[in-house]
């Protein structure tokens, strides 16, 4: 798409191109080239000679049990962000639609952990859930439960989940709020006269009509607890105790960073990158739905 | 029509009219009640560990070690706070809080305003030229939406240790300011302006930066503010960018300086000036969302398009 109206010149809009394309060039496409690169090279930790070995690369992440038990973490961390953060999001959306003039307070009183950075949500829950200090920490103790997130693999994947769907919670609310305000009242007024109930009218009308923006969220969710959570793993359990809570993102880090094993770490690498294309496609086609229904 | 023209049918007797009405309106304020009820617990829940970072930032160390922390704030808010502020919290002392307040705003202003200024400039060239390669730069610029720093943060690093770039802040932001989503806003945006506009400007002789400096600029402000709110926080919250390339103390970001301060989650830290440190680190961005939430929620919906 472009104006019928258009400036003459060719200097000047590639000198105005000229900034961002030199940044996507040197720290995009660069990097991203030599992540596929370095994934069919076998380097040894030193640097000192490197070998062309194809797949083998990619063969070994995903026979790699480690690897496959990262992406197990991944999926039931996703999984549980995404469906804790959505339910709760759109109850509350339900709730505060139902009052036009409180919608905007609790809008207002909602939204702000949204501004809360990754690592910073994961101490205020940690401060919680200490097995010594924090309040719900000892409080689980003193109940019976026993309770320490730094032992126990499960008790830390909840902590993690918690902590990562307590942040998420904000931006699903700000948007099924105005997904829900969008729906005609004219529509649930006539259910209503039919003899609806709230229920049926939710399930029946509501729901269908606000799948689109479901659906977008969804991704948005998805994408979220896969890439944007590293924060809140690193401060919080590291990635353990024994591997629990080490998702793919992380497990790139620990490989890449740590253990210097540049090979494998590009494979993985290359392999989120083709699951970050496959999401924001789905992404881009939620979108247009979303502006077409 | 007046209400005599009704059909007999249409009439109900005004006894049972009153009844249904008031049963109606009965069932109407308890779903009220019970919503308001959910949100008043969605919001408490939702405020719950923040209130308590704020308690624990008021108590001394020695009381929350023991594992006492009160549900009210303690008195000792002052000298936590100076601590946290003149020589750095946690048991480790890292660097001062002022030091890094300061290094976060930094990083989150050179990035927001970064990523704006480049996205109007590419946005601007794409809109309203035509020459070759449009198309190209267009798709160039469009792909890295999928490229995400965290897939490939290794040879990112690498590239800025070949360009000698770490621990610098040129090394920090630059990366981080190529933006897609703020070039299609843009874009989007741009398209909208009339092309009366552009016409009227021709023939009044200014050129195109002049009628992007007086015309495009001014009309773009709301747009700025509200893509700026958001860029703000992406930049105040980045945590993985930042511990791979900064490891001088002087440069720390609060983000990352405040969990560095946790280590492994040791029961004997000094929580309470850990938890004056986690709200300096949160206050600047939620002042930004609930002093500019207009803004804010304008430009989430619309970066999303």
């Amino acid at each position: 798409m472009q104006k019928k109206v258009i400036f003459k010149g060719r200097l000047l809009p590639l000198a105005l191109l000229a900034p961002q394309l030199a940044v996507t060039f040197v720290f995009f496409f660069w990097p991203a080239g030599q992540a596929i690169y370095q994934s069919l090279l076998r380097e040894d930790a030193f640097g000192f000679s490197r070998e062309f070995v194809g797949l083998e690369n990619f063969q070994e992440v995903l026979s790699d049990p480690s690897w496959v038990n990262a992406a197990l973490n991944s999926l039931v961390f996703s999984g549980c962000v995404a469906g804790l953060a959505l339910g709760l999001a759109l109850f509350l959306a339900v709730q505060a639609d139902k009052s036009l003039r409180g919608a905007t307070v609790y809008r207002s009183l909602l939204i702000w952990p949204y501004a809360v950075a990754p690592a910073v949500a994961a101490v205020l829950w940690l401060f919680l859930f200490q097995p010594n200090v924090g309040l719900l920490g000892r409080g689980l103790n003193a109940i019976g439960i026993a309770w320490d997130y730094r032992l126990n693999g499960n008790q830390a994947m909840i902590l993690v989940i918690i902590a990562a769907a307590w942040k998420q919670l904000a931006y699903n609310f700000i948007f099924f709020l105005a997904g829900l305000q969008s729906i005609p009242a004219s529509v649930l007024e006539a259910a209503a006269i039919d003899g609806a109930r709230p229920a049926r009218r939710f399930w029946t009308i509501i729901f269908p009509l606000l799948s689109p923006t479901t659906f977008f969220l969804l991704v948005v969710n998805l994408t979220y607890a896969f890439f944007e959570t590293f924060g809140i793993i690193h401060a919080l359990t590291s990635g353990g105790p024994a591997k629990a809570t080490e998702t793919l993102i992380y497990k790139v880090y620990v490989d890449g960073v740590q253990n210097l094993n540049l090979g494998s770490s590009s494979a993985q690498s290359v392999i989120l990158m083709i699951l970050v294309i496959g999401l924001t496609a789905i992404q881009f086609r939620a979108v247009e739905k979303k502006v077409h229904y | 029509m007046s209400s005599t023209t009704l059909p007999a049918t249409a009439r109900v007797p005004a006894v049972r009219d009153d009844a249904l009405l008031r049963a109606t309106r009965r069932r109407l304020l308890i779903s009220r009640i019970i919503a308001h009820g959910a949100l008043i617990l969605g919001v408490l829940i939702v405020a719950f560990p923040i209130w308590m970072t704020l308690v624990g930032s008021t108590h001394d160390a020695a009381t929350i070690g023991r594992g006492d922390v009160p549900l009210l704030p303690g008195l000792h808010a002052t000298e936590n706070y100076a601590t946290a502020w003149n020589e750095g919290g946690g048991r480790t002392r890292t660097t001062p809080a002022s030091i890094m307040l300061w290094n976060s705003l930094l990083m989150a202003v050179l990035i927001a305003v970064g990523k704006i200024a480049i996205s109007i400039l590419s946005a601007y060239a794409v809109v309203f030229f035509s020459f070759p390669g449009r198309m190209a730069a267009f798709w160039a610029i469009f792909i890295t939406l999928m490229l995400p720093v965290e897939v490939r943060i290794i040879p990112t690093f690498q590239v800025i240790v070949d360009l000698n770039l770490g621990n610098t802040w040129a090394g920090l932001v630059i990366p981080l300011i190529a933006s897609a989503t703020a070039t299609l806003l843009f874009r989007q945006f741009f398209l909208t302006i009339p092309d009366e506009f552009v016409e009227a400007a021709k023939i009044d002789g200014a050129g195109p930066l002049r009628f992007l400096k007086d015309v495009v600029l001014p009309l773009s402000l709301t747009n700025i503010a509200a893509l700026f709110v958001i860029l703000f926080i992406y930049g105040w919250n980045q945590y993985l960018w930042p511990l791979l390339i900064i490891n001088d103390r002087s440069m720390e970001t609060i983000v990352v300086g405040l969990s560095k301060m946790i280590g492994s989650g040791d029961s004997q830290n000094e929580w309470n000036t850990i938890m004056a440190t986690a709200v300096l680190a949160l206050l600047p961005p939620v002042l930004v969302v609930a002093l500019m939430q207009r803004w804010f929620v304008r430009g989430l919906t619309e970066t999303e398009k």
